[in-house]
């Protein structure tokens, strides 16, 4: 047993000083405040300001329901969402791979390039494929906001399915080589299916970091607006309750989804079941 | 165990991919910045007039630097925030460990603009903050420096980044070895020796990886000057905003970009060797 999954068992020294408790909750009410005064002011009648909140009301999300237009951006997003998942997925899965089991010369250099976008501030990677898309003549539109978030997303899939592989038992794929399969019939019913859980789990969050996506998609944006540009192009003009409406509710999704994705996380921790079995007690009984 | 060809055909996607959506576009940064602009069109003569004015001009270092005094505050408080809550998290928690993780990394992967939002209804004048110390009856007038100022600034981006800083301390945290803190005790050594000596500088790789996630972020970021900073809270990036936008200057915009990359890619360079230095394990 590793030393993290030691520790996360829990509990080191015998007494815990006060004021760490009272730092940790106070550091807790920090991170929480903005969110939770942006959802209980989504109900406030008189409007975004002021104190104390007063003369509950949803009318605001019922003006929410029947604003075509933002939800008309809501389906622009879930479409680059879907696509720039799929993007991300084909290309970070091969990617994991060749890290994994390749060499070849700059492969280094290839690892710092993937994950590159991951610590770049959104402004560069936004602006570098501003310049690609101008340079080779392609208009901005929902389209470059896709290959913009499927750049940007392609390193957490790579290093998803990269820490999936990690985990991978390999005797499984080499019996499935040594009983005649070909490299891709292994990938497909062995590799592939061991790699479920990495793979959805990056697929959701790929999912809700593009739903939420705004500095690169900032440059790349073409008629057509996100979500996110749509309530940003909103702001410019004033505020209005209606916003803290529909955060709420990008609120409600990015958490339920955050929290799946920690679940099947947490899941993958557990011993493989299934076929991995299978193949396993199949060889002991040839050498048996 | 893997053929040549398996390995070829799963390492030529992913490259030809980062080769045309990043190395390309990095390259036309650099080329646009040895270019100028003139009369509204792009003028592609090779000079080095963009890096000269940004040399010598007085108000982009003035802005660089403010950038780079925002980024170093929000990484310090981030810091103070992350690591006594991952301290706390790791050693401390028993019972509700991953419910507490999960409180914390939700920030985290929530929208960026909802919370950038939700600090612009609360700083200003007429928000949240100003209605509370006014129905407290402690201010008469609203207070006006909360918003459009560096200090609105710091404030979000401190809010947005403490996380980033708490994953990586929290998983160094996780690897100190259990044993070592109890033979610390063993030895006599108070909770607050055993820190310092023992665990503080078993952390420092996720402590210098979080500094750097953290920095290098809000150094780059943009958007809450633009959501709270006003005209005092200019960050470098929105220079370059309206480099490529109403200013029309696009080499210029091109040039500063740049030299953000070339600092990053420094930073995280040095900080890779400064890490492998201080790794024990």
């Amino acid at each position: 047993m590793s030393t993290a999954e030691e520790n996360h068992r829990g509990g080191s020294f015998r007494r815990r000083p006060a004021w760490l408790g009272v730092y940790a909750a106070a550091v807790y009410g920090f991170l929480y405040l903005p969110i939770a005064v942006l959802v209980i002011y989504s109900f406030n009648g008189p409007g975004v300001g002021g104190f104390p909140p007063r003369a509950l009301t949803l009318d605001w999300y019922r003006q929410l329901l029947s604003d075509l237009a933002l939800w008309d951006t809501v389906a622009n997003s879930l479409l680059v969402a879907l696509a720039a998942v799929a993007i991300a997925l084909a290309l970070g899965l091969p990617a994991a791979l060749a890290l994994d089991r390749a060499r070849f010369p700059g492969k280094a250099l290839f690892r710092r390039l993937v994950l590159l976008p991951l610590i770049l501030p959104g402004i560069i990677t936004g602006l570098s494929l501003l310049m690609l898309f101008v340079a080779s003549g392609i208009h901005l539109s929902l389209l470059t906001i896709t290959l913009g978030h499927g750049t940007a997303l392609i390193s957490v899939a790579t290093t998803e399915i990269f820490a999936g592989l990690q985990k991978l038992d390999r005797s499984q794929e080499e019996a499935s080589l040594d009983l005649g399969a070909t490299h891709w019939q292994t990938f497909w019913r062995v590799t592939l299916p061991s790699l479920r859980v990495p793979l959805i789990a990056a697929a959701l969050l790929i999912f809700t970091l593009s739903i939420d996506e705004i500095a690169v998609s900032f440059f790349l944006i073409g008629r057509s607006n996100t979500l996110p540009l749509e309530i940003w192009s909103r702001l410019r003009r004033g505020i209005t309750p209606e916003i803290n409406a529909i955060s709420a509710v990008i609120l409600c999704f990015s958490v339920s989804m955050i929290v799946l994705w920690y679940h099947l996380r947490r899941r993958r921790e557990q011993p493989e079941a299934g076929a991995a079995e299978l193949i396993q007690t199949s060889l002991q009984k040839e050498t048996a | 165990m893997y053929t040549r060809s398996y390995k070829v055909s799963v390492s030529i996607p992913p490259l030809l991919w980062v080769t045309i959506f990043l190395l390309v576009p990095y390259a036309l940064l650099f080329c646009y910045s040895f270019w100028s602009v003139s009369a509204g069109a792009i003028v592609r003569h090779w000079n080095l007039d963009n890096y000269r004015e940004l040399a010598r001009s007085p108000m982009y270092l003035t802005v660089l630097f403010r950038s780079m005094k925002i980024a170093a505050a929000v990484t310090s408080l981030a810091l103070l925030l992350g690591y006594p809550l991952a301290y706390f998290l790791s050693f401390y928690a028993k019972l509700r460990k991953d419910l507490l993780y999960q409180l914390v990394i939700i920030p985290l992967w929530v929208s960026y603009l909802v919370r950038g939002y939700a600090w612009k209804t609360i700083l200003g004048s007429e928000g949240v903050l100003n209605g509370f110390l006014q129905y407290m009856h402690l201010v008469r007038h609203p207070v006006e420096f909360f918003l459009y100022s560096p200090f609105a600034v710091v404030l979000t981006l401190t809010h947005i980044y403490t996380p980033f800083t708490f994953l990586p301390i929290y998983a160094s945290l996780e690897h100190v070895p259990r044993n070592l803190v109890e033979a610390s005790q063993d030895l006599g050594a108070s909770p607050a020796v055993t820190f310092w000596r023992v665990i503080f500088p078993l952390s420092l790789p996720g402590v210098l990886a979080g500094a750097t996630f953290a920095f290098v972020l809000a150094l780059g970021d943009f958007l809450a000057p633009l959501l709270v900073g006003g005209p005092s809270g200019i960050m470098i990036s929105n220079i370059v905003v309206s480099l490529f936008g109403a200013a029309f200057n696009w080499p210029l915009g091109a040039a500063i970009s740049l030299c953000l990359l070339v600092l990053v890619v420094t930073l995280l360079f040095v900080v890779e060797r400064v890490e492998k230095k201080l790794s024990f394990s």
